[in-house]
């Protein structure tokens, strides 16, 4: 044990002087691989952050009804006959003018609604239904909304099944190209560790004719390869914070439009160390790969 | 104990460098190999070290057939052994004290200790002073030397060298002897290869004569 931790610090230490020894290298590298993780990293971060905002929403589809200014107790009382009856109804329940106005004010909309005269809202019902499928909705809503005493039917949460699937395709998008830009950090990696192996023919020979062993002749290639593939990654979770920040105004004000309180955060903890991960295995990896492929047994 | 049995050696492309070669090796032998250009001296040295590995026969050594050891044993055969190849193989790119400093690396030896043996290996070898220089700025001989430190440095029971007083003038190449020869006097057993068995005029002295890959001729001075 003692004598494996030696050996890997003697390989970091003999690493850390080459990368010393081509910094200029080492950083071009270094930032390529930076760059390409960025975009994956930023784009996954994005959607996230989006995903968990669209499943905090009530996502139970729901119906709503309102009701004419005209409409009477009567009318009330044959919808919540006729809602009875309705087999494709999970639950209803009954929204008063002034609950809706008691619930718009509690939502940061009582600035509005204290300059208006009287309550604008009208008495409503929301219609819970037992299926998930848009048919039905569609079902549901246009037989209602041939009602006399109905004004205005709204097929509400819809919407955010859309943005979920929307997000959802953004993700694997993101996925895709994370594997794509993986790729290339591998091929990057590859690349680098390939000429050191080729310049330094003359060492590893001499190295097996002393009686190195082909793990010592590899592990700080391996260091190597994976503190500049880290290194990436650390310029790829600095490009995506910064990405985050920008957009972050942005984000919030079209949040906004939409009544939405939302606010884009950096990389968390899971995320990064998620990011550093994956760019220091396939560090490794195309490390391991040019080792493979140009070190030759004994 | 190092033991040829009717060793063969074949290189890829057919030339038969070594055919049918025997003989032994004691512990703390001084072993002179003479032959002509292109005798297979160098293939015979190479063949203990494992660098190659026989067509035919076996190399033993302390009851272990060289040649067929697994490729991740070898290592640990070629740190027992001080190696001098024909080429020293010195690397160019850095100093003779890290080219010195590399082999006890290799054999886990620690910061510390590694600077103490290759500074002792230096002054073993007349080159106290010249650790910082580059091989390159040495003089041929020089090089042979440090050669010879790098190869000394692990404290090997078995040095190997493959023509180390070649173009050298003639006292520097005795200078050369005369270290085999007290690296022999220490117990180390020394295997030499050499046009001029000449140079090398101690009394344990035993000279294989090599000619196209023959034994042919056994003398013992
Ligand atoms: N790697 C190789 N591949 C093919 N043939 C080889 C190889 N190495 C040596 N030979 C051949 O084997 C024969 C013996 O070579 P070797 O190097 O052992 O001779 P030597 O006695 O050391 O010669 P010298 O005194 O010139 O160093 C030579 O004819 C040489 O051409
Ligand atoms: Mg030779």
């Amino acid at each position: 044990m003692i004598g494996w931790l030696a050996a890997h610090g003697r390989a970091l230490g003999q690493a850390l002087r080459r990368l010393r020894r081509q910094a200029f290298g080492t950083l071009l590298s270094a930032l390529v691989i930076g760059l390409a993780l960025a975009l994956p990293a930023t784009g996954l971060a994005l959607f996230e952050r989006l995903q968990s905002l669209a499943a905090s929403v009530n996502t139970t589809p729901q119906v709503s009804l309102f009701l004419k200014e005209s409409s009477g107790r009567d009318d009330r009382n044959r919808l919540e006959r006729n809602f009875q009856a309705d087999a494709q109804l999970a639950s209803v329940s009954f929204v008063s003018r002034d609950t809706a106005r008691e619930i718009l004010a509690r939502n940061g909309l009582a600035d509005i609604l204290d300059t208006l005269p009287a309550n604008p809202l009208p008495d409503g019902f929301v219609l819970t239904l037992k299926s998930a499928d848009p048919a039905a909705f569609q079902a549901v809503a246009d037989r209602y909304r041939a009602d006399a005493a109905i004004e205005h039917v709204q097929v509400d949460s819809l919407w955010v099944q859309r943005l979920d699937a929307l997000l959802a395709f953004g993700r694997t998008v993101m996925l895709l190209l994370a594997g794509l830009l993986g790729t290339a950090l591998v091929i990057i990696t590859f690349n680098t560790i390939r000429l050191q192996l080729l310049t330094r023919q003359e060492e590893i020979e001499v190295s097996r004719i002393l009686g190195a062993t082909i793990p010592f002749i590899r592990r700080p290639y391996y260091w190597f390869g994976g503190l500049q593939a880290f290194a990436g990654g650390l310029i790829a979770w600095g490009i995506a914070d910064g990405l985050l920040a920008l957009m972050a105004p942005e984000v919030r004000r079209i949040a906004e439009t939409y009544g939405a309180i939302f606010s884009l955060h950096r990389l968390d903890l899971l995320q990064v160390t998620g990011l550093l991960a994956f760019s220091t295995l396939l560090g490794l990896a195309g490390t391991g790969l040019a080792l493979r492929r140009h070190l030759r047994a004994a | 104990m190092i033991e040829f049995q009717e060793v063969s050696k074949r290189y890829p492309g057919g030339h038969l460098a070594l055919a049918g070669v025997s003989f032994t090796i004691r512990h703390g032998e001084l072993l002179l190999l003479s032959g002509h250009s292109g005798a297979g001296k160098s293939t015979l040295l190479k063949l203990i070290a494992a660098i190659e590995r026989p067509t035919e026969g076996r190399v033993m050594m302390n009851g272990q057939d060289v040649g067929k050891l697994r490729a991740d044993a070898i290592p640990y055969l070629r740190r027992k052994l001080g190696l001098i190849l024909q080429d020293h193989r010195l690397l160019m790119d850095r100093s003779v004290f890290e080219n010195l400093v590399l082999p006890l690396e290799i054999a886990g030896q620690s910061a510390r200790e590694a600077r103490k043996r290759a500074q002792a290996a230096l002054e073993r070898v007349g080159l106290k002073d010249r650790g910082g220089e580059l091989p390159i700025t040495l003089s041929g001989g020089e090089q042979q030397r440090v050669a010879i430190a790098r190869a000394i440095v692990n404290r090997p029971a078995v040095l190997i060298a493959d023509e180390p007083t070649a173009h050298l003038d003639p006292d520097y190449a005795r200078d050369i002897a005369h270290l085999f020869q007290s690296f022999n006097d220490a117990g180390v057993t020394v295997i030499v290869s050499t046009h001029d068995p000449s140079l090398f005029c101690n009394a344990r002295g035993r000279t294989l004569r090599l000619a196209q890959g023959v034994l042919t001729d056994e003398e013992t001075s």
